[in-house]
């Protein structure tokens, strides 16, 4: 039982299942799912729905984050997918056809992986904080966008398009199947490899992983192009499900919900250990937030006032290092920590 | 000392990231060189550029960015940041509609923002302080707790319709011959000149530049860090509620969108003039500066009609990058050798 | 001195920290106008006693008296306030600030609430002449001067506090011979005007000197106090380095396998004035299939420095390494360890563990680390390998998933060791594998080391325990202010052989 308090995904687990139960308290048909057209329809299903952009952004800054870094320019990243993809559409001769849908989905990811080996570009080979680093895309990356779109909300109509972020296969919504496959990947590939442990050993103590004859470099680098390539499909997910391209407001403030998610998620922003679960969860409790408000009758907007509070009281949990230190602050946390196995 | 006694070749010395001598003017300078090359750039290229207006037009179309830059060079001195600042402004501009409209005396309204704004910053640094959580995540959430507030008081705009925001929005002080500035103009340099004095002329302004050259330093030095880093964001706070009502006398109303990003400008500005991003490094004057070349990119992309608006953006990312690149250029030369 | 009271009195101190007894009942006394200098080697308790006296840490036992009164600091600030002042090797002001306000920063003189910057600049330069430093501009850039003179820019600060009590930790280590010689000549002024010095350096041809009376400390515990003049070299350094009582019951067990000549063997890897600036210079030495090198000298001597070249963690600007035949210049660990390199660093924390990880990823990590993330050793294998080691070097906890940062320094270290063994190195590169472990591991760790050399692996030792160096090593090479100064068979010779050549030659 103790085991289970402490283990790091009970808290965020608990507070998910409190908030649906919560909105279950006001709608008695909150948690049904029911069937209408072979599609599966509910409020859950509206959460994982709405929820899969932010998820996709938060798998690839949970990486980001446990190689002790950060990537703020995934919001704009999102914008520059959906209108490459998007303008490709628009302008090509059969606006309509599959291949033409393939194509720009095409463009968009490389354009995702181009701008993620940037970011990566000056944090691991220049050597800018990622914070700083990253800051440059942010600021520059909607102008770009709108660049792309020449300042114009571009709506396109190409069925195979719009299936990706409001189209439905067996019965589900394609996003929540290309997140759910974006998960599982991400699992695989971190957990199967040993990518994810040498991630974690960068962000631990990047020092000591050199010195073990690590390519810090190059497994930094890879993070952010991971980061990059998420950011470009939530961006074409996004697009997608509006069948337009608004280089202003789509995705805006996504890589705010998706640092949010990953914190809540217990993956501490200092870097190191991370878990693509909690991660999961958190996006999850995110957008159940959302939906929370909007069911206790709140101005939806207010929904931002509620993600601070999260926020603040994710991080006070997370800092009650804080509070140890203050009670024994004589003893500088440099020195040897309590050995707990005598040798 | 014996002959035999062979001294020690010295060791690595500790990598300084530290701009030496002259060279702390540097980057500043270089800023104020990149505008004179802007304006004179805009003389050649477009008639009428030329002239005093167009140079005091960039005061009175950013008086809330010279403020807002200014609160900013405090935080970013001690190595710090803040992100909250765009939301707060819009939070300022919707308190002051909101209770102007409710029928409010506009002076009682002023001092009511300007208290909040700088306790709300005044939290954020207590929140960074005691609980030891990087400025980033708290500023944050500071972030997106201004914004929903917004929205908590009206969803929609608010339009303000009293006398006194009014005649400060129309007001026009003359100066030599045609040449005018807004009383916003005013206020914003009375800030700068404020912001200059204390940070070079108080125990508390030099604080600020030590925590930045080195926080561990100036603890053992025995100055005053904690109270400092919380009082930075509490100046950020104020300088944003400023900056709210200055936008209110420039926009006359209230609304939840507005100053979207607006962080992003204020941080551009700051570093574009000269202030470096690690703490310790950077003029208000140099901020000031950074918001002209800022607004000066606006105004060539007005004057060039091809132009569209979103080259600005572009411009400001573009700009703050071959700065950001040059800090890292002067820092890595100054390894003392 | 004997007359005079004593300004620092400091009775029984002792500290510990978890798993550590840093300081054991030391008495310390401080007078006025004198030089004190605080040896002992690293982990001898120097810089925690220094932590005691200003406020840093707060002791677990014992009494310290300043200028008659019972004190203890909570803070540094407090102690700057009693007038103890200290000056820390990595100097403690803001770079970013001119040197005027370096020494009045935080008691600026005021006038109508505004810094009063004539009269900042008049107490600067005043409190410069008086330390003959009025060649230094007050309002140049701190950062635009060398080490040396931010460090006596820190002095100035100091005195300009009045302070009675003046701390110096290390003040000479990356100065030059015109820069400590101007030191020294700010400290006898300081001297000369009452001021109590206390001077750590592990330089000690400039203890002798500067300093009037000498503390030495080893292992935490005090070896005694001594006047300079009245305890030769030999004497001194015997003292510091000792011989580890515990240590000798199992030097019988662990008897030699020495084996001076190993020059039948085929030779691995040679040095040949290899170097780098400001690091260490003329490493010239060669390394044989399974022998032991060790390495000898003082701390700060350039023991570190010479390990971090040959395995690429620095690069070597000078001279030339070869490896197995062919030259080779290592630009990073990924390439001296692709050569069969390995290196276990002395910073166990710092610069080997990865603390949050399970001990089975951090047992593999430098295997995984040579086949790249995309191949990653098999579940199966990782569990027989920890299982192994764990087994071979006797590591507890035997759980693989227990994370290593909960274990013992003794353990951590063996999880390090075992790292490398995985890789199966050909040269195994050791700083301080003993250090700060329990006597138990400590044996077995040497036992390890020379049962590796015997299956043929060749091993650098590096240790500040001469004695320990003298027991595992086929040769040694001996160190010196950063340079190396002599290679010797380990054949019948003796610690004082050693400590002869660290003396060198005007002992």
């Amino acid at each position: 039982m103790s085991a289970l308090l402490r283990h790091r995904l009970t808290w965020p687990v608990l507070a998910l299942v409190l908030l649906l139960l919560l909105n279950q308290l006001f709608r008695a048909d909150f948690l049904s799912v029911r069937v209408q057209d072979g599609h599966l329809y509910g409020s859950l299903i509206d959460i994982l729905r709405n929820g899969a952009p932010t998820i996709l952004i938060a798998l690839g800054m949970t990486l980001v984050i446990a190689s002790r870094g950060i990537d703020l320019s995934v919001g704009a990243v999102a914008a520059i997918a959906g209108a490459v993809s998007c303008m490709y559409i628009y302008s090509s001769p059969e606006p309509a056809s599959l291949q033409t849908a393939a194509t720009g989905v095409a463009i968009a990811v490389v354009a995702g992986l181009a701008l993620g080996a940037w970011n990566g570009f000056l944090v691991s080979v220049i050597g800018i904080q990622p914070i700083i680093a990253t800051l440059v895309l942010m600021t520059a990356g909607r102008g770009l966008a709108q660049l792309v779109t020449d300042g114009q909300i571009i709506s396109v109509s190409n069925d195979s398009y719009q299936a990706i972020g409001a189209g439905y296969f067996l019965g589900l919504p394609i996003s929540i199947l290309i997140a759910a496959a974006a998960f599982g990947i991400t699992g695989l590939l971190t957990r199967r490899t040993a990518l994810g442990t040498l991630i974690e050993s960068v962000g631990i103590n990047p020092v000591a992983s050199r010195l073990s004859g690590l390519d810090a470099r190059t497994i930094t680098w890879t993070v952010y192009v991971f980061s990059g390539l998420c950011a470009a499909v939530a961006g074409l997910m996004i697009s997608s499900n509006v069948t337009a391209a608004d280089a202003n407001n789509a995705g805006l403030y996504i890589e705010m919900d998706a640092i949010l998610a990953v914190v809540i998620g217990g993956t501490s922003l200092a870097g190191g250990r991370y878990s693509l679960v909690g991660t999961l969860v958190g996006a999850l409790i995110i957008q159940t937030l959302t939906t929370t408000v909007y069911t206790l009758g709140v101005p939806p907007e207010a929904t931002l006032v509620f993600k601070a509070l999260v926020v603040i009281i994710v991080c006070l949990l997370q800092s009650s290092r804080a509070r140890t230190l203050l009670s024994r602050r004589r003893r500088p946390v440099t020195e040897p920590s309590r050995p707990k196995v005598a040798a | 000392m014996s002959v035999l006694t062979r001294t020690p070749a010295p060791l690595d010395r500790p990598r300084m990231t530290r701009l030496r001598g002259k060279a702390r003017y540097a980057p500043t300078l270089a800023t104020m060189g990149l505008f004179l090359a802007m304006f004179a750039a805009g003389a050649v290229m477009y008639p009428g550029f030329l002239s005093g207006q167009v140079f005091l037009n960039l005061l009175i179309d950013n008086t809330f960015l010279i403020v807002l830059a200014v609160g900013m060079t405090f935080v970013i001195l001690t190595g710090g940041i803040d992100l909250s600042v765009g939301s707060v402004v819009a939070l300022s501009m919707m308190i002051a509609a909101a209770l102007l409209q409710a029928g409010w005396n506009p002076a009682a309204v002023i001092a009511l923002v300007l208290l909040t704004g700088a306790t709300f910053g005044l939290l954020m640094g207590l929140v960074i302080q005691v609980f030891e959580i990087q400025p980033f995540i708290v500023t944050l959430a500071g972030l997106f707790l201004a914004r929903g507030l917004c929205y908590v008081i009206s969803v929609d705009s608010i339009t303000v319709t009293d006398p006194f925001f009014t005649s400060m929005a129309q007001a026009r002080i003359p100066l030599v011959g045609t040449l005018f500035v807004s009383p916003g103009v005013v206020i914003a340099l009375v800030v700068v000149a404020v912001a200059f004095y204390v940070l070079h002329q108080t125990r508390f302004g030099r604080t600020v530049y030590a925590i930045g050259g080195g926080e561990s330093s100036a603890l053992l030095m025995g100055l005053a860090v904690p109270r400092t880093k919380v009082l930075v964001y509490g100046i950020s706070g104020l300088c944003s509620s400023i900056a709210g009502i200055l936008f209110s006398f420039y926009s006359l109303s209230g609304y939840s969108l507005a100053a979207t990003g607006l962080e992003l400008d204020a941080i551009a500005a700051v570093v574009v003039g000269g202030t470096l991003l690690t703490g310790g490094y950077g003029y208000v004057l140099g901020s000031l500066t950074g918001v002209l070349v800022l607004g000066i990119v606006q105004t060539f992309i007005s004057y060039e009609g091809t132009l569209s608006s979103w080259w600005t953006r572009i411009v400001i990312g573009a700009l703050l990058l071959v700065f950001i690149l040059l800090q890292k250029l002067f820092t890595r030369k100054v390894r003392l050798t | 001195m004997g007359g005079t009271a004593p300004v620092v009195d400091m009775q029984g101190i002792s500290i510990a920290f978890p798993g550590v007894r840093a300081l054991d009942g030391v008495d310390f006394r401080l007078f006025p106008g004198e030089v004190h200098a605080l040896l002992g080697e690293n982990g001898a308790g120097k810089s925690t006693l220094i932590k005691a006296l200003t406020g840093v840490y707060a002791i677990d036992d014992g009494t310290i008296t300043v200028l008659g009164a019972r004190t203890s600091f909570g803070t540094p600030a407090e102690a700057q306030a009693s007038g103890i002042s200290t000056v820390y090797q990595e100097v403690n002001l803001c770079p970013n600030l001119s040197v005027e306000e370096n020494i009045l920063l935080g008691r600026e003189p005021r006038r109508r609430g505004a810094i009063h910057w004539r009269e900042v600049r008049r107490k600067a330069e005043e409190v410069l002449d008086q330390l003959q430093l009025g060649h230094i501009d007050p309002r140049s850039v701190l950062s635009s001067h060398s080490i040396a003179i931010q460090q006596l820019v820190a002095i100035a600060r100091a005195m300009q506090i009045e302070a009675r009590v003046l701390i110096l930790d290390e003040p000479t280590s990356s100065l030059d011979a015109d820069e400590v010689q101007q030191l020294f000549s700010v400290i006898r002024t300081l001297r000369d005007r009452g001021v109590a010095i206390l001077f750590v350096s592990h330089f000690l041809e400039q203890v002798y000197e500067v300093s009037d009376r000498m503390t030495v400390l080893r292992n935490g515990r005090l070896v005694g106090e001594y006047l300079t003049a009245e305890l030769p070299r030999m004497g001194l350094i015997s003292k510091m380095i000792g011989k580890e009582l515990d240590a000798l019951a199992e030097l019988e067990e662990a008897e030699s396998r020495r084996q001076p000549d190993r020059t039948d063997q085929t030779l691995f890897l040679q040095a040949e004035g290899l170097g780098r600036k400001g690091s260490v210079q003329e490493v010239t030495f060669t390394v044989h299939d399974g022998e032991i090198l060790g390495l000898a000298g003082l701390l700060g001597s350039g023991r570190t420095e010479t390990a971090r070249l040959l395995f690429g963690a620095d690069r070597a600007d000078q001279g030339q390494l070869t490896i197995r035949g062919t030259s080779r210049a290592l630009r990073s660990p990924r390439s001296a360890i692709d050569r069969g390199i390995a290196f276990s660093s002395e910073n166990r924390k710092e610069e080997g563990l990865i603390g949050d990880l399970s001990v089975r990823d951090n047992l593999i990590l430098a295997l995984q680390a040579g086949k790249g993330w995309w191949r990653r050793v098999p579940r199966a294998t990782q569990d027989e390998l920890a299982d192994r080691y764990i087994k071979a070097l006797d590591i507890r906890p035997s759980g693989k998933d227990t994370l290593i940062r909960d274990l013992s320094g003794g353990n951590q270290q063996k999880v390090l060791l075992a790292r490398w063994l995985i890789t199966d190195p050909r040269l195994l590169i050791l700083d301080e594998p003993t250090r700060g472990i329990d006597i138990g591991a400590k044996t077995q760790i040497q036992k390890l080391i020379s049962s590796l050399a015997a299956d043929g692996m060749s091993v650098i030792f590096i240790s500040a325990e001469l004695e320990e160096v003298l027991r595992i090593s086929d040769r040694i090479a001996v160190l010196k202010d950063r340079r190396m100064v002599a290679d010797i068979p380990n054949d019948n010779i003796t610690m004082e052989d050693v400590m002869t050549v660290i003396a060198g030659t005007n002992a």
